[in-house]
């Protein structure tokens, strides 16, 4: 199965190990995987601090970047999630609405990818350590890719998992909020963290770099013992 | 008090809320409570998303359709004996009800808890022509009791106090001498309350749903207090937002099961009050005079814009409940009487973008109460269509931000700019690099390193390492 990446700007500047083992995944399950090399950033923080028109633009500069992918998949919920957004930003433009459909029909999440088309569920992964999921909100709610990572986690041999508690509520990411409101976000980040020490957890697992990149930034600042992990990297280890 | 609570900025306001461990314990505790009863609720009446959906529609239809019905309501309500006055102002409003008031030289005026009454500051306008306006929603009471301690919540006003601070209130103001059991605060209150019910000479209530077709308006409370406000006083005068309307008994039936699972995750509250009219012919009980006043106050402005789904809350505090940021700043912070996601977005739309800039912003846009939304108002992307009114018409976003919103226009919009500035930006950020990570960042990059560290750029790109394993494989 041919299979676009769409790694994301944070991924490919700041993470680029998440990517790498996300290649080696989906190739591991049988996919070819390329990446057009024209990606940008899906638009999402200039959309969501109300800069419609200058975000509009590299929307449609991503329509056209993946215009011939057959599937988009990224390890990013949120970011998926954005691309499921374009066909409601482009209503009604009778250019890109149609093309904007298409792309969102054919962009999935990782985890979503490997559970709804590739119809796997045991990806062979194996990390003898204790783990807790942080449910991102996006990906949850928007994006409705709720059990995928579960289902997948659950099979991941040697590894314990523990349910983070208060797992519905934002960990205080909200892209420019965490830098516009840092008092507020200061103090939902640290509830986020009290619940992750208090599962015991040596590892936090996460689908989206935005959220964990504000809770591992937190956790590291407190020099707390838990490490931080994309679910790619986890689903890619095989010790 | 108008809808505007405190002069505090919004800042001082925040951090206010963010340095009382008092409110924030007694807020979470509630936002967990009401929670899990709102999905068990949910759960017990199965099909949910369906009734979300019923309840959407009909409140997209009655607002599209808003000026039919409020005809129809006013007709029946007029031939029930009944008068209506529609007021465009607060001012207007007040004026009306004062001046029924004072027709009547009523002094002792007993309310039940109403949102719009609290926007237009209608008891001051009574205290001003020498009235005693007593709250009577217990909730409510207590804040009055308390110098008028503003309310933090549209369902629950007193949410940010604990009961031994309503204790404490009760004792320093009224000399009461029990302990904080909820029982024995209730009973003294009602105790208080049933004498003040029996003086009042005019009653003044909310609305919840006012009925178009048959003339009626709906009070859903489970202390019973509205009962005895629209049945004890010889005068009654509802006050309702010119939105709260349902065609018929029908469909207020839908928003009822949805209204009250929402909010306190009940199947239906302890008391359903229907008022039609003054007391007909041999009816026992009911007013002899019965007043609608019908308030705009700035909502005919939002019909046929983009926010017009705000006008479509029912006021349930289902996205008040599950907020994150609501969980810890509180009500007060929003410097509205309408807090929480709705409050955020309602309170520009009413009070102006000068006092209530911040709000859209005060947010993740984590779409919690976009998902309990019973009535399914897409609330986080009116936050954002907020943003972008902030951003486009006002003009009122800072300066810095939309620099960098255009450089990110033109990085992210051609692939040759974003190669440049992503090759850049690690040599640029390297300085700050200690220990594979940034503890102190320059420029915007400060607030968020003010708190967590940032992340060190990887040495290779993911791009520059996908370009080089092709060529690697191209080679072997
Ligand atoms: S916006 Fe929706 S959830 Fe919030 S109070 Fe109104 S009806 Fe309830």
């Amino acid at each position: 199965m041919k299979v676009s990446l769409f790694v994301t700007c944070l991924i490919d500047m700041f993470q680029s190990d998440v990517g790498r083992d996300t290649v080696e995944l989906l190739e591991h399950l049988g996919c070819e995987v390329d990446f057009p090399e024209g990606q940008t950033c899906c638009g999402q923080p200039a959309y969501n601090s109300g800069y419609l028109k200058e975000s509009m633009e590299s929307m449609k500069h991503m329509i056209n970047v993946f215009q011939d992918s057959e599937y988009v998949v990224t390890p990013s919920g949120s970011c998926g999630t954005m691309f499921h957004e374009y066909p409601n930003i482009f209503a009604g433009d009778a250019e890109w609405e149609p093309k904007a459909i298409e792309l969102a029909n054919k962009t999935y999440e990782l985890t979503q990818f490997i559970v709804e088309v590739l119809k796997v569920e045991d990806v062979g992964a194996s990390l003898p350590a204790r783990a807790t999921y942080h449910t991102s909100c996006h990906m949850t709610r928007l994006l409705g890719v709720k059990e995928a990572p579960l289902t997948l986690l659950k099979n991941v041999k040697g590894l314990e998992f523990t349910e983070l508690p208060d797992k519905h509520n934002c960990c205080g990411f909200g892209g420019t909020f965490s830098v516009k409101m840092s008092q507020i976000s200061e103090h939902m980040v640290d509830e986020k963290v009290r619940h992750v020490e208090s599962t015991k957890a040596d590892i936090l697992v996460g689908a989206d770099a935005g959220c964990l990149m504000n809770i591992g930034g937190r956790i590291s600042r407190t020099g707390k013992p838990i490490e931080v992990m994309h679910i790619a990297t986890v689903l890619n280890s095989r010790k | 008090m108008g809808m505007k609570i405190g002069t505090a900025a919004f800042k001082e306001r925040v951090d206010q809320g963010l340095s009382d461990s008092f409110m924030r314990g007694a807020v979470s505790a509630a936002q967990g409570r009401l929670r899990d009863g709102r999905l068990n609720a949910a759960e017990e009446l199965g099909n949910w998303e369906d009734w979300r959906s019923h309840g959407e529609e009909i409140r997209k239809h009655t607002l599209e359709h808003l000026d039919y019905y409020l005809e129809m309501l006013v007709d029946n309500v007029s031939k029930r004996g009944g008068h209506v006055f529609f007021a465009q102002t607060a001012e207007e409003a007040n004026e009306y009800i004062t001046n029924v008031v004072k027709k009547k030289g009523a002094k002792k005026i007993v309310k039940s808890k109403s949102m719009v009454t609290e926007e237009i500051s209608m008891n001051e306008a009574l205290e001003k022509i020498g009235c005693d306006v007593v709250e009577s929603d217990l909730g409510e009471w207590i804040l009055q009791v308390d110098d008028h301690d503003p309310p933090s919540h549209i369902v629950a006003p007193a949410l940010h106090k604990n009961k031994e601070q309503i204790r404490d209130v009760f004792r320093d103001k009224l000399g009461y001498k029990n302990s904080e059991k909820p029982e024995e605060l209730a009973l003294f209150a009602r105790e208080q309350l049933r004498e003040e019910f029996l003086a009042a000479e005019v009653g003044i209530t909310g609305c919840n749903f006012a009925i178009a077709d048959s003339g009626t308006v709906t009070l859903v409370t489970n202390e019973g207090n509205a009962r005895m406000a629209t049945t004890l006083p010889k005068t009654q005068i509802t006050v309702m937002g010119m939105e709260r309307i349902v065609p018929s008994w029908e469909e207020m039936e839908v928003l009822v099961s949805l209204l009250t699972r929402a909010a306190v995750g009940q199947k239906l509250t302890s008391y359903i009050t229907a008022l039609t009219g003054p007391k007909g012919e041999g009816d026992v009980d009911g007013p002899e005079e019965f007043h609608l006043v019908v308030v705009d106050n700035g909502r005919s402005k939002i019909l046929g814009t983009e926010f017009q789904e705000a006008l479509h809350c029912i006021r349930c505090a289902a996205c008040i409940n599950v907020c994150p940021v609501y969980r810890h700043v509180g009500g007060h912070s929003y410097g509205s009487i309408y807090p929480g996601p709705i409050g955020a977005v309602l309170s520009p739309l009413l009070g102006g973008y000068d006092d209530y800039k911040e709000l859209p912003y005060a947010s993740t846009l984590c779409a919690a109460c976009t998902e309990a939304c019973p009535v399914k108002i897409p609330l986080h992307e009116l936050l954002i269509k907020h943003r972008q009114k902030i951003v486009e018409k006002e003009g009122k976003a800072p300066v810095f931000e939309s620099l960098s919103m255009k450089a990110f226009r033109m990085g992210t919009a051609s692939p040759t700019m974003y190669n440049i500035g992503s090759k850049l930006a690690p040599k640029m950020m390297k300085p700050f690099v200690k220990e594979d990570k940034i503890a102190n960042g320059p420029g915007p990059l400060k607030n968020w390193t003010s708190i967590r560290d940032f992340p060190a750029p990887s040495n290779e790109r993911f791009r520059d390492w996908f370009k080089n394993r092709e060529k690697e494989e191209s080679k072997s």
